[in-house]
């Protein structure tokens, strides 16, 4: 697009005009990195004593003792990790689920609606998400889910010991609960955005609305797909107050997804508005800096693999 | 029938059905957590409740007046900051997408929307709270306007983007300055699918509370100027909900019906205005 | 039509953002005092502060952000008063940089709640026996040492569930600072503060969080405030105090353990008195305080505060009862008159 031609014809003091509007536009836009700049340098200044005394040891040790002053952060990560990969596997196979439904297979006029309670689902104050997830969701995990997994696969280091309903396994339920409209709402743009024509071919050739959509619109959809999971993932990452709610707040390794453990957002939003000293603040900030840094790569990586689909996020809009 | 061509019907109606329970199963929660909601909310609506200030622990009655405007003005002054960043800015990205500053300017807003909620209260409070010593709806309102800027700018590119190339034309070739051609053509052109994404982006950080704690702060009382602390929804709700008293649990489950219902009209009147300007094309 | 609709929303728009910018327009009025800080007093403050704003026109807005924050933004200022559920350490008192008074407002106490089917409040614990229980080297309900303090009650042979608070609290300050003191094991390995790290056990979020766990969870055990136990009916453990008696916590019990300290409570105020002396005083209490400085800045501001505070330790004391907290006793008030006495204004005292 860039400066139409017509622009030649105009009057200097309209170029002049033009410039000025121009330079203001694109101080606006810069605004954007400018503030995310300052943001990472505020953080690193508030997090320096931590990283001045604990260095890299952070990350790969698991002692967090406020009492003694010493800070790893290695359990939180693990549960961070753990509880989102396990969000993951529950939401982006139901996701993709939805997806093909409202952009493939469902009659226009409930794609609206259908559409429109999944992003209520996101309304929803975490913190009641996490209320119901400690009166409804626990009890439930507790004396059905958990119960019924030992019974059946209980032969796994996975699903043993005793079913208390606070841990990784509730936590990745929520947390499923809480990215899945994320997943839909990406991954349908996505498949949208699939040209017509690609599906007229596979039609045309006598496919199945089903084999149209495996053999046309999911493969070109992939990466797309891929970033809408990425995307997922970082909201999963840095969900706090539902989570902490549920996940049992221990700082441990275990196997087993009835044990209890702990996240990061989590420990930040338990821990910093009672924290007094200087070196434990510090601390919580540097947790919280790991997790920006993780979650910054996660968008990045993500709006690389949905640009090379769709350009522009028709998904926001929609 | 071929037995081949059964089972691939087979095999399209199974997934059809598949994908149908998919989305039964994704949306069982929302019914679920809204009965709940609704259980132990309802009862504290009443109209005290849009009327009057919060009462005292322990007694009956007391409502969340303040708290609404509150948020009502939360989202005001948000709006006064990250709208017309957001506006102008997305137009940038639009009208000069091949420049450096934009395809920058692109990826850190993609990036920003991912950012925890929490940092950008902290970013206010020290960018705010701590120079002028004291919280204030103003420190709220830069939180949360900080965080309308990456969504509100990157629905306006695509909006505006969408203006047809020939309606620029027409304009510069009248002998408009493309200033004025953006700004008097182009834009109202793009007007309804522009408040559209404001409306949405809004609704979205009406429902945040870490970013408000250590900067709107919250107020029972009325609030009388913006660098005063404020009170909001969400604040309100999450002080009540730790509470130990039955009568402010109450009340603050009936504070998150309040909060989705204004979720939930904001997207209603949002979609609305776009399904409208879709036929009208 | 389009035209029309967008203009009315755009319009709709620009009336909320006025109506945001004109509220800075209204006058100045009443005096308001910000303060933060403590959760656990939160239901007392507001209480107070809704009277008070009725009788005296002073707005009180408080807003309970925990101890740590309150204490954080005392320092920083952006607050006219703290408020925190456990002293100031020498060093936060010296970064704040100036006199700091720590004003008692009112009592609470800490409960150990429990959910063993069949069992109703009333399990006796000893203070060595509870350590244990937290450090997990007592781990069944049926261990010897508690069916020893327990003859007439029946318990099963179950595992323990240990549950703590997880989020930095109070609660948890004045509870491991009981432990510290009566185990010496619990003071070497764990030690006292608003957070620390537990040996064993699952963290709950707040109140509602371990009070949640606690009563779903068969076998469970653990800590609250005795406002939300008594509010949500939870079974209540008695804990022997110092005289050697079991006590069940109340709130006459809870004065008992501050009248029982009155005489080892510095004049400064900043001390946690938990293992009081006091045949009936409940041994898990503590206090909450509210944070002021000395001298402060700004005259109009200073006397309003300074009058709120005697209003709240004076007048304001019978409203603690019904809201579940133990009040002060007179002696101990005398006391905090003269240090509310002392606070001055630009070099003029502000109490006659």
């Amino acid at each position: 697009m860039g400066s139409p031609q017509g622009g030649r014809l105009v009057r200097d003091t309209a170029r002049t005009g033009d410039q000025w509007f121009r330079l203001l536009l694109a101080a606006m836009a810069a605004a954007v990195p400018f503030v995310i700049g300052t943001m990472v340098v505020a953080l690193i200044a508030a997090a320096w004593p931590a990283i001045l005394r604990f260095g890299a040891r952070f990350l790969i040790t698991t002692t967090w003792d406020p009492v003694a002053s010493q800070f790893g952060v290695l359990s939180f990560v693990y549960g961070t990790v753990v509880s989102s990969a396990l969000a993951l596997l529950i939401a982006v196979p139901l996701g993709l689920g939805v997806s093909i439904f409202l952009s493939e297979l469902v009659p226009g006029w409930l794609r609206t609606p259908i559409s429109f309670l999944v992003e209520l689902l996101a309304a929803i104050p975490s913190v009641v998400i996490g209320l119901w997830g400690i009166f409804v969701l626990v009890p439930w995990v507790r004396t059905t889910a958990e119960p019924a997994l030992q019974a059946s696969l209980g032969f796994l280091p996975l699903f043993r010991g005793p079913p208390l309903g606070l841990g990784l396994l509730t936590a990745g339920l929520i947390l499923s609960v809480m990215v899945v409209p994320f997943v839909v709402a990406v991954s349908t743009a996505v498949m949208r955005a699939v040209p017509t024509a690609q599906r007229e071919a596979a039609q045309a050739l006598g496919a199945t609305r089903w084999e149209t959509t495996r053999t046309a619109v999911l493969p070109y959809a992939r990466s797309g797909i891929l970033g809408a999971i990425f995307l997922a993932l970082a909201r999963a990452l840095g969900e706090t107050m539902a989570v902490t709610m549920v996940i049992g707040n221990v700082a441990q390794i275990r196997v087993s997804l009835f044990a209890p453990a702990y996240t990061i957002p989590a420990v930040i939003a338990n821990e910093f508005a009672e924290a007094t000293g200087d070196l434990y603040v510090a601390a919580l900030v540097y947790a919280g800096l790991v997790l920006l840094v993780v979650t910054v790569a996660m968008n990045a990586l993500a709006r690389l693999l949905v640009n090379r689909v769709v350009q522009g996020p028709s998904f926001i809009a929609e | 029938m071929d037995p081949r061509y059964r089972l691939r019907r087979g095999m399209d109606q199974g997934m059809t059905l598949v994908c149908f329970l998919c989305t039964l199963l994704v949306l069982t929660p929302l019914v679920l957590v809204l009965t709940f909601l609704a259980q132990t909310g309802l009862s504290a609506l009443n109209w005290d409740f849009f009327t009057k200030l919060p009462g005292a622990a322990g007694e009956p009655g007391g409502g969340m007046a303040n708290a609404i405007t509150g948020t009502l003005i939360l989202i005001g002054l948000a709006g006064c900051l990250g709208i017309p960043i957001g506006v102008l800015g997305g137009t940038f990205l639009s009208e000069y997408p091949q420049t450096q500053v934009s395809r920058i300017s692109r990826f850190a807003a993609d990036v920003m929307n991912g950012i925890p909620s929490i940092v950008m209260g902290l970013f206010a409070y020290v960018l705010i709270v701590l120079p002028l010593r004291h919280f204030s709806a103003l420190a709220g309102g830069v939180a949360l306007g900080v965080m309308l800027i990456p969504t509100v700018m990157r629905t306006t590119e695509e909006v505006v983007r969408l203006v047809p190339q020939s309606v620029r034309e027409a304009a510069l070739a009248l002998g408009i300055p493309q200033w004025k051609t953006t700004l008097r053509v182009v834009l109202p052109t793009a007007t309804a699918g522009i408040v559209t994404g404001i409306m949405i982006a809004l609704a979205r950080i009406a429902g945040e509370t870490a970013p408000l704690l250590f900067t709107a702060f919250g107020n029972r009382f009325w609030n009388r100027s913006i660098l005063q602390p404020i009170a909001a929804l969400p604040l309100q709700i999450f002080a009540y909900a730790i509470s130990p008293f039955d009568d402010w649990h109450r009340q603050a489950w009936a504070g998150a019906l309040v909060l989705v219902a204004i979720v939930l009209v904001v997207n209603v009147g949002a979609r609305y205005a776009t399904s409208r300007q879709v036929r009208l094309r | 039509m389009q035209v029309m609709r967008v203009r009315l929303m755009v319009l709709a728009l620009a009336i909320m953002l006025l109506g945001g910018g004109l509220s800075t327009v209204r006058a100045q009025s009443p005096v308001i005092l910000n303060g933060a800080g403590a959760t656990f007093p939160y239901p007392l403050y507001s209480k107070w502060s809704q009277v008070y704003a009725a009788e005296k026109g002073v707005q009180i807005n408080y807003q309970s952000i925990g101890s740590g924050g309150g204490i954080r933004q005392f320092i920083a200022k952006t607050v006219d008063f703290g408020a925190s559920d456990g002293p100031m350490t020498d060093e936060q008192i010296a970064q704040a940089g100036g006199r700091v008074l720590h004003i008692p407002m009112v009592a609470g106490a800490v409960v150990v709640t429990y959910n063993v089917p069949g069992v109703t409040s009333g399990l006796n614990f000893a203070p060595d026996v509870l350590a244990d229980i937290f450090l997990g080297k007592v781990t069944k309900w049926n261990d010897p040492r508690l069916l020893q303090d327990n003859q007439k009650a029946v318990l099963p042979a179950a595992d323990i569930v240990v549950v703590h608070r997880s989020d930095g609290s109070g609660t948890t300050n004045i509870f491991t600072n009981y432990l510290s003191k009566v185990s010496p094991q619990w003071k070497t390995q764990v030690g006292e503060g608003p957070s620390v790290n537990w040996p064993t056990g699952l963290g709950g979020k707040g109140n509602e969080g371990v009070a949640g766990v606690v009563k779903q969870t068969p076998y469970a055990l653990g800590y609250v405030e005795l406002a939300y136990a008594l509010t949500n009916k939870m079974a209540l453990g008695y804990v022997r105090n110092k005289a050697g008696q079991f006590v069940p916590p109340t709130l006459s019990s809870t004065s008992r353990a501050v009248d029982g300290a009155l005489a080892s409570i510095p004049q400064d105020f900043r001390v946690f008195f938990t293992n009081p002396d006091g045949k009936d005083a409940y041994p898990i209490a503590g206090f909450t305080w509210i944070l002021i400085y000395g001298e402060q800045p700004d005259p109009v501001k200073g006397k309003a505060l300074v009058t709120f505070l005697w209003w709240a330790t004076h007048d304001g004391q019978k409203y603690a009862p019904t809201l579940l907290y133990a009040p002060l006793p007179k002696s101990l008030v005398a006391r905090i008159e003269q240090t509310l006495k002392t606070m001055t204004a630009q070099g003029a005292a502000l109490l006659p």
